[in-house]
């Protein structure tokens, strides 16, 4: 399932699909995320990473890898659903939730790191925040996207991105991970 | 899904999707603060016509933890004992602007009677001797997470059929999902035309619970149910329990781990002996949490979505 943040109602383009960054941007785009992570936080300590479902999960692994195999030690890695907490529950046909796995420490204290794969309204956040305050209280919490592409609808911006897409309401971003779809690559259309 | 009346409302798809729903809402369990706000502006009533603690406590700590507001009414001490109607007392509830109504009612049938009268989400909290979906449900799946899957499993029922719901809406659950079922009963709790029904649902029926336990992968006890009999069924309670009870002494026919189900409540000492519902295998308590989260899954479900 896309992520809801990535569909655009009413889309009419008739603009094909244009590559905006194939596999190799994408794997540039996370390890520098990962060097920043690094730099901003001063190394690993104290870091959780949590992958936004659904294709923010394999994003938080493969930064994860990432910073492992910089620092040499791994970093703890966790899913976050967000199903129930999102506001137009009741405006869409009753959606499945998926599993939400915290590392065993917990996220108290922690910098936690919000990872999704594309940052629109702002919306996913929003209720990502208001689920891990039900979850613990991190001392910080980050939020790190592989696209921008701007429209928000609340004030929240991201800390790390992979790129940012200025992008027209009407447009189409795709994010298609190996993990998920089989391939990497983001389109727009 | 607009209402969970039966078993049979469910497809196999949507029973394993309740199964998922239900292992995240198990997650919430464990967390220090248990709620989701999933059902935020919804309004449940619970509607008990007869008398029970799990299961009103257990669809009331589910609404709550999703966030819902939750009211109880019980016949004693609502309109109903004045004389009231259940049709009018289920409109007037429903007057008050509900969008889920949990009841539970002696007359079979009931439940899906008032899902004809109201607007609001209907959920068959056990209806006579007819159906308790959510039971069967929280049933299945707590043997589910034990056995890993119910396919070709071999699960004995064994105590008071002929009085059972649970009996009635575990039949449906298990056989759809691939388990293999004997009911065990004396004869005169052997619900009368059970012949030709075993024939059609596909589950086989026995006197001799002796034969069964050795073969089973899990066994579920069923309550003698006193209050439901207008006669004598069996000569004495003593007797029953030779025949049929849960004894220490067949305790050692199950092979080992074999989990011991009861739906509650029990009454130890008659259909099961305190060794087994104490025992390490047995999942009764186990039951009563699944149950929390299959209700969280259902009203999840019904309730959650697009409004119709």
């Amino acid at each position: 399932m896309p992520a809801p943040e990535e569909a655009d109602p009413g889309t009419d383009s008739v603009r094909a699909d244009r590559t905006v960054l194939d596999a190799r941007d994408i794997s540039r785009a996370l390890t520098r995320i990962s060097h920043e992570l690094l730099e901003r936080n001063k190394g690993a300590t104290d870091l959780v990473l949590l992958g936004l479902h659904t294709r923010g999960v394999p994003l938080a692994r493969r930064i994860a890898e990432r910073i492992t195999a910089v620092e040499g030690a791994p970093v703890a890695v966790g899913e976050l659903d967000v199903t129930m907490y999102r506001d137009d529950l009741r405006s869409q046909p009753t959606r499945r939730a998926h599993k939400t796995a915290l590392p065993p420490g917990g996220i108290d204290k922690k910098v936690v790191v919000l990872v999704d794969d594309v940052l629109f309204s702002g919306r996913t956040i929003r209720a990502a925040l208001d689920a891990l305050a039900d979850l613990g209280r991190p001392s910080a919490v980050r939020l790190a996207v592989l696209v921008d592409r701007g429209h928000r609808e609340l004030p929240i911006r991201a800390d790390h991105v992979g790129k940012n897409l200025p992008s027209a309401l009407a447009e189409r971003v795709s994010v298609r991970l190996s993990e998920v779809d089989g391939s990497d690559e983001v389109t727009i259309s | 899904m607009k209402h969970l009346l039966s078993i049979d409302d469910l497809s196999t798809d949507e029973i394993h999707q309740l199964f998922e729903t239900a292992a995240d809402m198990h997650d919430v369990q464990s967390r220090e603060v248990k709620k989701l706000p999933a059902l935020r502006g919804r309004t449940v009533v619970n509607m008990f016509f007869e008398d029970s603690t799990r299961t009103r406590s257990s669809f009331e700590i589910a609404g709550k933890w999703l966030s819902a507001d939750v009211i109880n009414v019980s016949a004693k001490g609502s309109s109903t004992s004045k004389g009231e109607s259940l049709r009018d007392t289920v409109l007037t509830v429903c007057a008050m602007g509900v969008d889920g109504l949990v009841i539970r009612h002696p007359a079979s049938g009931a439940a899906v009677q008032v899902s004809e009268w109201v607007d609001a989400a209907v959920v068959n909290a056990g209806d006579g001797m007819h159906e308790h979906p959510t039971q069967a449900l929280l049933d299945a799946y707590t043997l589910q997470r034990r056995l890993g899957s119910l396919e070709g499993r071999h699960v004995a029922i064994i105590g008071d059929l002929t009085h059972s719901r649970v009996f009635r809406s575990n039949i449906q659950c298990l056989t759809r999902l691939g388990a293999r079922v004997t009911v065990v009963a004396p004869p005169t709790l052997m619900p009368s035309g059970v012949g030709a029904w075993s024939a059609a649902a596909g589950f086989e029926t026995s006197y001799d619970i002796d034969a069964v336990l050795p073969t089973a992968d899990a066994v579920m006890m069923l309550r003698v149910q006193r209050e439901r009999m207008s006669g004598a069924y069996f000569p004495s309670e003593r007797e029953y329990t030779v025949g049929y009870g849960l004894t220490r002494n067949r305790l050692a026919l199950l092979k080992p781990d074999v989990p011991i189900c009861h739906p509650g409540p029990m009454n130890r000492g008659l259909e099961i002996a305190a060794d087994a519902a104490d025992a390490a295998q047995s999942v009764v308590l186990e039951q009563v949490s699944s149950g929390l989260a299959i209700r969280m899954a259902v009203l999840y479900h019904l309730l959650a979505g697009e409004e119709l």
